[in-house]
């Protein structure tokens, strides 16, 4: 169906070609999910499939690639659209029209087709995919997974042979991208259609592929060979490979099958160490410096009214054994430093309350016209901890961030950053109290230089010239001072962005959506800085759809759901009883407490 | 007979039945010319009270449905905005009932018959008002047609020819609130940065990125549209293709003459035959330029009898009206020198009531009847 022949793809100020001599076949029916680090040119070789490159966005592609026996040298996109539909990156630059009906038709107007055909299709498309309901909306009151779904749909009623898809779950919360993914298969399985997918959350869509294609070296094969050595994988091929397993499991249920005599082994690391006492010394992982947390914080920590970690949903986190089960998630957890303290704070505290918490919301609401935003939200996070914040698009997590920098005024209740209310306080004070790192981080960025941009950033937080650039150099070494924002990966633009926020000295950091659109090797750079930090007792709350991240990284999750909190409590106890939330890693080994790979791996 | 009353009766609006945007706007023309030939304030009154009550029975709670109100506003503000120069620039209207005199500006000789100050008569300022009143009926008509027609169907309702003039704007539309949201996030990102978000240098630091952000988007959308079909055209001989530019151009020109002979006072002979000429052509013109185009309509509105209806309504007001000028044409312009009480001549004033007719036979907004 899709054929390149030794493609390459040169972009004119670019001394090195993005894509070199790629040879590949994909097959009509099958769905292929392209993987690779960041900056191998995933994109451009989907665009290569459109027509997009070289005809739209210019450079230079030698090699032939033909789709369906059209060579798109000679057809430009417009002439391949009904061959070849294309949803980018960003679901809402790719909307032409303002209604969900109309958008679905506009590609058929394009192309001519009957007014009968048309409706009919129209009508499929919306059961397809369940956009019925939504059939006289305005595109600008949907949501993200639902506009995904209408862009899907968009490129689907012309009949494509081929569907490219740049992403399509990135900016997802786990269930808007399940009902996605689900919507792919269907058109893998009923109507033939070859897909090229995009994405580097691996967990989600891998076991969805039939191939999967490595890049930059081109390969393509089945899932568990090029899994078995690609340097991108998802958490339950990362622990395939600790384990041993051959061939490796893509899947949850079928690593969960394989999983026993792993279960056995770990069941009795657990026992070991339970007979040894809580100083597991050297057996368990030290990724962050450990930090040996003083009387003055614990004290403090220890008599703060944080909530007992509570499940407002119903379910019960960790029924069985519950006492065992909180005494090995400290022991399994003792070496990020933070997990048992969250123990300690259970226990009847001979220190008094010296300080209040960093953060200290009580009773919030906030009200934009009619909508109420958030509802009674109670929340402290002491100077230390991480917490993540998760829960579908649009309950109130950015709402909640925005609150605690001050951008939004709480209609009711109180909020208190450091002992101050953020809204009134003035900007210029308020960064060495809280930065927040938003969803686009280049939102924060205004100069064209970094060096322009780091001394930018001295002068605002008033800090010594020098300090932001020490700062960058640490998290982003050997970054040029001449380089443009814009230039920058994902990755990079994160950390230069958190370097500037950084400068303030805020005691609490905010980060929002912060693993948007970064692969693996990227997300693990971040974690180790977010880790260093807040061992340095930086209090950290971040607002993320991604549950390995919040795995990995967080002492507390507190689940968000239509402006209220549903659930807040230990990680391992709040992800683990909710399937939404749950790692791959938690959901194999339940019921026992491992949440990462990582975990496992040192325990072993 | 309540079997005829509950068929007649106008339906829920739903997109199969939405009435056409075209007749919207034929309807509320018809009202506007027949606004343009009288200056009875009690006439124009109840001009814009049918449009209102029109717009009050069938508007939606769509964005552009909340444009009615500025548009009131804004034909209150000429009202007073037209008495204001009448006071204070004079008017060539002879008048004997002095109301007061505004100290005169001494002006110059080569200033000759401009004059700013003095005296002011009571006969001048009915006259501005009355002036005001139709230019601010009209107004408020265009006003009505823009509450009660989607934009994007009008739009979308253009010949085949104008189809990329309709998406530029459609494009445009969705642009403008991308663009408020994005100067919300850059100013919350100043604020991040412990920066005010006032002043200069602000709005400048904002504004570039806002642009930048605007270029990129647009790029997207553009490469979106063509990876989708847009421009996909059929290859025409060239003699069509000259014929289309005169018709188009000849058509437009002669519309443009003929509107103008219509609203303007004289001329109504000339008007209406050079506008339905210029009209035949630009739509011939349209048409033939329409075949370069492939695309099909996806659901276009239908011009149905409710539609005819609707238009009809505003089309038979703006005749009679015009009509009403040859048989009373004194009860249409009331004398302001001498001044006279005007009255509400009956005939014209039910001829008016005609406009009446779209609030009983247009479909109803769904929300409407939910509340």
């Amino acid at each position: 169906m899709i054929r390149f022949e030794n493609v390459s793809v040169r972009y004119e100020d670019d001394a090195e070609p993005t894509l070199r001599n790629v040879d590949l076949t994909v097959p009509e029916g099958e769905l292929v999910l392209l993987v690779g680090p960041s900056g191998v040119g995933k994109s451009t070789l989907l665009g290569a499939v459109s027509g997009l490159v070289p005809h739209f966005t210019g450079g230079t592609l030698t090699g032939r690639v033909t789709v369906d026996g059209r060579d798109t040298r000679v057809h430009p996109p417009r002439e391949l659209a009904d061959l070849v539909g294309t949803v980018g990156q960003d679901p809402s630059a790719h909307f032409v029209t303002d209604t969900v009906e109309d958008e679905l038709a506009y590609g058929m107007e394009s192309l001519g087709l009957a007014p009968g055909v048309m409706r009919r299709r129209v009508e499929e498309t919306l059961d397809l995919l369940g956009l019925a309901e939504l059939r006289d909306r305005p595109i600008a009151t949907l949501s993200g997974g639902q506009r995904q779904r209408v862009a899907i749909g968009s490129v689907l009623t012309p009949h494509p042979k081929v569907l490219v898809l740049d992403e399509p779950t990135s900016a997802l919360d786990p269930s808007a991208a399940e009902d996605v993914l689900a919507v792919l298969q269907r058109l893998v399985h009923d109507l033939g259609t070859t897909v090229l997918l995009a994405e580097h959350r691996l967990e989600r869509v891998v076991q969805y592929a039939d191939q999967v294609l490595l890049l930059p070296e081109a390969v393509m094969g089945p899932p568990a060979e090029i899994m078995a050595v690609s340097p991108v994988h998802p958490p339950v091929v990362a622990l395939g490979r600790v384990a041993g397993w051959d061939p490796l499991p893509l899947t949850v249920r079928d690593a969960r099958r394989r999983a026993e005599a792993l279960k056995e082994r770990l069941e009795g690391r657990l026992a070991e160490r339970d007979r040894a006492g809580r100083d597991p010394a050297g057996l368990l992982p030290d990724p962050a410096p450990s930090r040996d947390r003083g009387s003055a914080p614990d004290a403090g920590r220890a008599g703060n009214p944080a909530p007992p970690a509570f499940e407002a949903r119903g379910s019960e986190g960790g029924a069985p054994g519950f006492g065992k089960w909180g005494s090995l998630h400290a022991l399994g957890r003792r070496g990020r430093g933070g997990g048992f303290s969250l123990f300690r704070r259970r226990r009847p505290t001979p220190a008094p309350a010296l300080t209040a918490p960093l953060v200290d919301v009580t009773n919030l609401a906030v009200r934009r016209a009619r909508v109420e935003a958030l509802r009674r939200i109670d929340l402290q996070v002491e100077a230390g901890e991480t917490v993540a914040l998760m829960g579908r698009n649009g309950a109130g997590k950015s709402t909640l961030l925005s609150t605690l920098v001050g951008m939004i005024e709480p209609t009711s209740g109180s909020v208190r950053v450091a002992g101050r209310a953020p809204h009134t306080t003035d900007p210029r004070d308020l960064i060495h109290q809280v930065g927040l790192v938003p969803q686009e981080p280049r939102d924060l960025l205004y100069a064209d230089t970094v060096a322009a941009e780091c001394a930018a950033a001295d002068a605002d937080a008033g800090a010594e010239p020098g300090t932001c650039r020490a700062l960058v150099e640490e998290l982003l070494p050997g970054i040029a001072d001449d380089t443009h924002p814009r230039d920058l990966s994902e990755g990079q633009r994160l950390a230069l962005a958190l370097a500037v926020v950084l400068t303030g000295r805020p005691p609490l950091l905010l980060l929002d959506e912060p693993t948007r659109g970064l692969d693996y090797a990227a997300k693990a750079r971040l974690v180790t800085r977010l880790r260093a930090l807040a061992a340095d007792g930086h209090a950290i709350v971040l607002a993320t759809h991604d549950v390995e991240l919040a795995a990995e990284l967080a002492h507390r999750v507190v689940i968000v759901a239509d402006g209220e909190v549903v659930a807040d409590g230990p990680t391992a106890e709040v992800v683990v009883s909710s399937p939404a939330f749950s790692p791959q890693v938690a959901k194999i080994l339940a019921p026992q407490p491992w949440l990462t790979v990582e975990q496992v791996e040192a325990a072993l | 007979m309540s079997g005829a009353v509950r068929v007649l009766a106008a339906p829920e609006a739903s997109r199969a039945n939405a009435l056409h945007a075209g007749a919207w706007w034929l309807w509320a023309l018809g009202l506007a010319v027949a606004a343009s030939r009288t200056t009875n304030p009690l006439l124009l009154g109840l001009l814009v009270g049918v449009a209102g009550y029109v717009v009050a029975a069938r508007r939606t709670d769509a964005p552009w449905a909340r444009s009615y109100g500025a548009f009131v506003k804004l034909g209150l503000f000429v009202v007073a905005l037209r008495v204001v120069f009448s006071l204070l620039l004079g008017s060539p209207i002879p008048g004997t009932y002095e109301l007061f005199t505004l100290p005169e500006v001494p002006l110059p000789d080569w200033a000759q018959g401009v004059r700013i100050g003095g005296r002011v008569t009571a006969e001048q300022l009915v006259f501005a008002l009355y002036d005001g009143a139709k230019l601010a009926t009209l107004l408020i008509c265009v006003g009505a047609a823009n509450a009660l027609a989607n934009p994007a169907r009008l739009l979308k309702s253009l010949p085949g020819a104008l189809y990329e003039v309709g998406v530029a704007v459609v494009v445009a539309m969705t642009f403008a609130p991308n663009m408020v949201a994005d100067v919300a996030r850059l100013r919350t990102a100043r604020r991040l940065r412990g920066r005010p978000t006032g002043g200069v240098r602000a709005v400048l630091q904002i504004g570039l990125p806002v642009l930048e952000g605007a270029l990129e988007r647009s790029i997207a959308v553009a490469a979106s549209m063509d990876a989708r079909g847009y421009g996909r055209t059929a290859r025409v001989p060239a003699a069509v293709r000259r014929t289309t530019n005169v018709l188009t151009l000849g058509g437009l020109l002669g519309v443009c003459a003929g509107s103008y002979g219509l609203l303007a006072a004289e001329g109504a002979g000339y008007g209406l035959p050079l506008l339905g000429a210029g009209l035949v052509a630009a739509m011939a013109g349209l048409r033939l330029g329409g075949r370069r185009t492939v695309r099909t309509r996806y659901r276009p509105d239908r011009w149905g009898a409710r539609a005819w209806l609707v238009a009809g309504s505003g089309v038979a007001v703006a005749t009679l009206m015009i009509w009403a000028n040859a048989y009373a044409p004194e009860a249409l312009h009331p004398g302001v020198v001498p001044l006279e009480a005007p009255e509400l001549p009956l005939w014209p004033a039910v001829s008016v009531l005609v406009g009446l007719v779209p609030a009983f036979v247009a479909p109803v907004p769904v929300s409407k009847e939910n509340v």
